[in-house]
């Protein structure tokens, strides 16, 4: 009740928008054959300071505000959005998203649903929660911190960006649910020189609470050190091998291989299309039986936290995966809909200007039994992953990439000398059957995840303890 | 089911032909100036100030049948002042005039915060744009959902019926766009552009017994008229999926590979922004200080050319109001230009190449070599269609991407590769150019044919 009241203030208030005019509005979308009619509304201010070359040179604020207007009949959508919160434009983003489908049918606005979801952050502003010169004072002492650890250190980088978002979902279906977002982010990319060789190193952390989080913790610090450290690490690197051999990922962030080899293809709507290698596969063994996958939109404060989602449905935990067979699949409304299951709380969209569509929440894998050290042990000749960059999929095919920026070579069962930077790549059921061993050590991974789909960007968590894959291919220039 | 005839002049954007006339120029023109004027009253010497204002119309069909109608419509601000050396910025989409007074003081106030940084300041007066020329890219025409699903439907009918492995669709779109932007500064530069973009996409799906595989093509174009045919779009999306199927794996090994057009942009691409200044004066590039340096084979020069006609990439000045110009940043090999904006040149001591906000209309100088010849060279080797992944190192230059294709054998395409890497060094990969062909591809901001590469290593299980 207290999200809506914000939503109200911040939202419907200033533009004298009453909640009769929303409904109103609904009635007209619902004049069409239409299944579901949606207003959007979202206001999100954002905050941005970056250090480079020891000062603080920039800062930059951000305010994006308006109403996506939807209306879903079947398989069809129609959209448009404003920027300009006033009933005119409203009405006219209304009319368009209504022509796509005919005039007449028996739709009706459904009475609201009353739910109280659970929220996953605290109510608190990021932006207001330090002052500017706090936050300069804090990217300038993290500088001075990393430039001590080591004197290879030549250049750091460091950035600080912290968001407040409000959204209010009224939707024909009876949904009427706000959300106020907090989410923060803090990275660190350090260059390092020594003997004429250069390397980098990159760290960062995150989710959704308040500057509290950096603001006299050791964290920043701890991230800063971090990226010395891979820096440093980097510049004793040999090349990566290349070829199909045994891989063990650490816990934590190497979950990224969980978002591209199993999370995407087990989205609703490529499922609900036949176009992922996952179709049709519910009740099947898509993974070995030591691995069980899932969602979790519902955990405290991290990143790919969601109180409700973008289409005003509370945020859930599914689990896709259990003892290696296919179990569910993430769910936005229409597909749930056309799929005949229940929507899952993973409806997501990057801004009101964007189509909701299921997206991964925080997706790891539950933890195994096996000690980390004797998951080592068991590989004679491989290659140990611990920090990865980006990662890719092509859902259809299975294929899918993450790159690895710190590894090592395993050589005897022991960790041996750290690698250059490499891609590994796979087939998402092929890979997920291989894994042969799965650490007791469950981590999430730091708060820095982003996932973009069909070109929209949403925050994400990843994480899964210690796994041995029995073959990957490594993609080194060593073969 | 049929998208009601006339359905989208529900949405205030009227049958309207020109909508960015020059009505809506000079009220974005207006809005420019009084952000500015209301900088130098709060106190900001120097400020500048872009207002975007596009509108897009997309229309997208699956399986015969429409699946969304889009209408887009943005107008945003962003707005930088600079108060004694430090930079402050803001940007919004709340553009009425009650709010200007808000947001430059949201700019000023952060100005007041930054650090002094003495390469901070609007681009020298001197180096900005006195003639703009007419680059003959707008070309306005009604929005007419009713023409964008017609073509979709035809695209994607065309790539369903193509084949019977062609089982499924990704979804076929059709979409239209027109824009303007006007940029001003306090040095009294004002300059708008305006531009029209249209296209058509389709991704399909080609099945046999041993599984799944995708690929697309799209066509984009300043004019309508000058689109590929939906029919061609089409037919060329069914080809590459077809081709696809019964992709193997090779032995891991080194071996030449050529970069077909399309990949070979993303290569150019990483080139580019190793040439960047952000990371240029920081050393995070691994062709820092490598001005007048032989990086590449002696074959290889890379041009821009901001002002071709109706172009993709084509602007008359960059983001900081400077004139843009042919440039060469390789010529035969050897390092004549980075790509700099005014505050990374102050940074290099070095003037600005106008390249705030990036390069205009790549080149790579063309080559003439037909890809068959390029491919008849190459005993046995590798010819990528497709990259997946991120795992370049620009401070390194080491490159290790995804990758499927077609092997070549004898000079000729023997069989689909795919679930392979293809790993180097961009800076031993330059060195290794030793081919390009003449199948430039001129969509987008990159134009170039494939590209030979000698001696990378593919990795496969």
């Amino acid at each position: 009740m207290q999200r809506i009241e914000a939503a109200r203030t911040d939202l419907l208030e200033p533009a004298e928008i009453t909640e009769g005019d929303v409904d109103r509005l609904l009635g007209q979308i619902m004049a069409h054959d239409v299944d579901l009619g949606e207003l959007y509304f979202q206001s999100r201010r954002s905050e941005s300071w970056t250090l480079s070359d020891g000062i603080v040179k920039s800062g930059s604020f951000g305010q994006d505000r308006g109403v996506g207007v939807r209306a879903v009949s079947g398989e069809k959508t129609g959209f448009a959005y404003t920027d300009d919160i006033v009933l005119p434009s409203l009405s006219r983003a209304a009319g368009m998203a209504k022509s796509i489908a005919r005039v007449g049918g028996d739709s009706s606005v459904a009475l609201r649903k009353r739910f109280d979801a659970s929220p996953r952050y605290a109510d608190v502003d990021p932006i207001t929660s330090a002052t500017e010169s706090e936050k300069v004072g804090l990217l300038q002492g993290i500088d001075a911190f990393a430039r001590s650890l080591d004197p290879c250190v030549t250049d750091v980088s460091i950035s600080l960006n912290a968001s407040h978002e409000t959204n209010f979902t009224v939707a024909s279906d009876g949904s009427h649910a706000a959300d106020v977002r907090p989410l923060v982010r803090f990275d660190v990319s350090i260059i390092a020189e020594r003997d004429g060789r250069r390397e980098t190193g990159r760290a960062g952390g995150g989710g959704r609470f308040d500057l509290q989080w950096l603001m006299d913790t050791e964290v920043g610090r701890q991230i800063a050190g971090e990226a010395v450290r891979v820096a440093m690490l980097n510049l004793d690197a040999v090349d990566a091998p290349a070829g199909a051999m045994p891989v063990v990922l650490g816990p934590g962030w190497p979950g990224v291989l969980l978002h591209e080899a199993v999370g995407h293809g087990l989205e609703g709507d490529f499922n609900r299309k036949g176009t992922s290698t996952f179709s049709g596969r519910i009740g099947e063994q898509v993974a070995s039986s030591l691995c069980t996958v899932v969602d979790d939109g519902t955990m405290m404060d991290r990143r790919g936290s969601l109180t409700v989602d973008d289409e005003g449905t509370p945020s859930g935990r599914t689990v896709l995966i259990e003892n290696g067979i296919l179990k569910g699949y993430m769910q936005d409304k229409q597909n749930a809909r056309l799929m005949g299951v229940a929507p899952t709380g993973n409806g997501r969209r990057e801004s009101y200007a964007h189509l909701p569509m299921p997206r991964m929440t925080n997706t790891f894998m539950l933890a195994g039994e096996s000690d980390p050290e004797e998951v080592l042990s068991t590989v004679s000749k491989g290659v140990y992953a611990v920090g990865f960059g980006g990662g890719q999929v092509d859902i259809t095919s299975g294929k899918f990439v993450f790159s690895a920026t710190e590894a090592y070579m395993i050589e005897n069962g022991r960790k041996g000398p750290p690698i250059r930077g490499a891609t590994l790549i796979g087939n998402g059921p092929e890979v997920m059957g291989r894994i042969s061993m799965v650490g007791n050590d469950l981590k999430l991974d730091d708060g820095v995840g982003t996932c973009g789909k069909n070109g929209q960007s949403v925050p994400v968590g990843v994480g899964q303890p210690t796994l041995k894959i029995d073959e990957l291919t490594v993609g080194g220039t060593s073969a | 089911m049929s998208l009601p005839s006339g359905a989208v002049f529900d949405s205030g954007v009227p049958g309207q032909v020109d909508l960015h006339n020059d009505r809506v120029v000079a009220e974005l023109t207006d809005l420019a100036q009084r952000l500015l004027d209301e900088a130098r009253r709060q106190g900001a010497p120097e400020a500048e100030v872009s207002v975007t204002d596009r509108t897009g119309l997309s229309v997208g069909v699956r399986q015969r049948d429409v699946e969304s109608v889009e209408l887009n419509q943005d107008r945003s601000i962003a707005l930088s002042v600079i108060v004694d050396c430090r930079r402050g910025m803001v940007s919004t989409t709340d553009t009425r005039s009650s709010s200007i007074a808000e947001a430059v003081a949201k700019a000023v106030n952060f100005a007041r915060h930054t650090q002094q940084d003495p390469c901070n300041g609007l681009a020298d007066p001197d180096r900005l744009a006195k003639h703009i020329p007419d680059l003959d890219l707008y070309h306005p025409e009604a929005l007419d959902a009713e023409r964008q699903k017609a073509d979709a439907l035809e695209a994607e009918a065309t790539a369903l019926d193509f084949d019977s492995r062609i089982v499924n669709s990704h979804g076929s779109s059709a979409w239209s766009q027109s824009g303007c932007e006007v940029y001003a500064n306090t040095h009294g530069f004002l300059g708008s552009t305006r531009g029209t973009q249209y296209g058509t996409s389709v991704v399909v799906v080609a099945q046999d017994e041993r599984g799944m595989q995708t690929d697309g093509w799209y066509t984009t174009s300043r004019l309508s008229g000058e689109l590929e045919s939906p029919q061609m779009v089409g037919s060329r999306a069914a080809r590459r999926s077809l081709r696809r199927l019964g992709g193997r794996r090779v032995r891991t090994g080194s071996y030449p590979v050529v970069f077909d057009a399309q990949t070979a942009k993303s290569l150019l691409g990483s080139l580019v922004a190793a040439l960047s200044g952000g990371l240029l004066y920081r050393k995070a590039s691994f062709l820092a200080d490598s001005i007048d340096t032989m990086v590449a084979a002696e074959g290889f020069s890379l041009w821009q050319r901001p002002h071709l006609q109706r172009a993709g990439g084509s602007c008359a000045f960059d983001a900081e109001g400077v004139a843009t110009k042919d440039l060469c940043f390789i010529e035969r090999g050897v390092v004549r230009s980075y790509v700099l904006d005014s505050y990374t040149s102050r940074k290099l001591k070095l003037p600005t190449t106008g390249n705030a906000g990036g390069v205009f209309n790549l080149e790579l100088e063309v080559g003439t070599t037909p890809l068959s010849d390029l491919l008849g060279s190459i005993e046995s080797g590798f010819l990528v269609t497709e990259m997946m992944g991120q795992g370049i190192n620009l401070v390194t230059g080491d490159y290790s991407r995804g990758a499927a294709g077609l092997w070549i054998e004898n000079g000729e395409p023997a069989f689909p590769v795919d679930e392979v890497t293809v790993a180097g060094n961009l800076q031993r990969m330059l060195r290794g150019l030793s081919g390009y062909g003449d199948d430039t591809d001129v969509r987008g901001n990159i134009r170039t044919g494939s590209i030979l590469v000698e001696g990378m290593t593919v990795a496969a299980g």
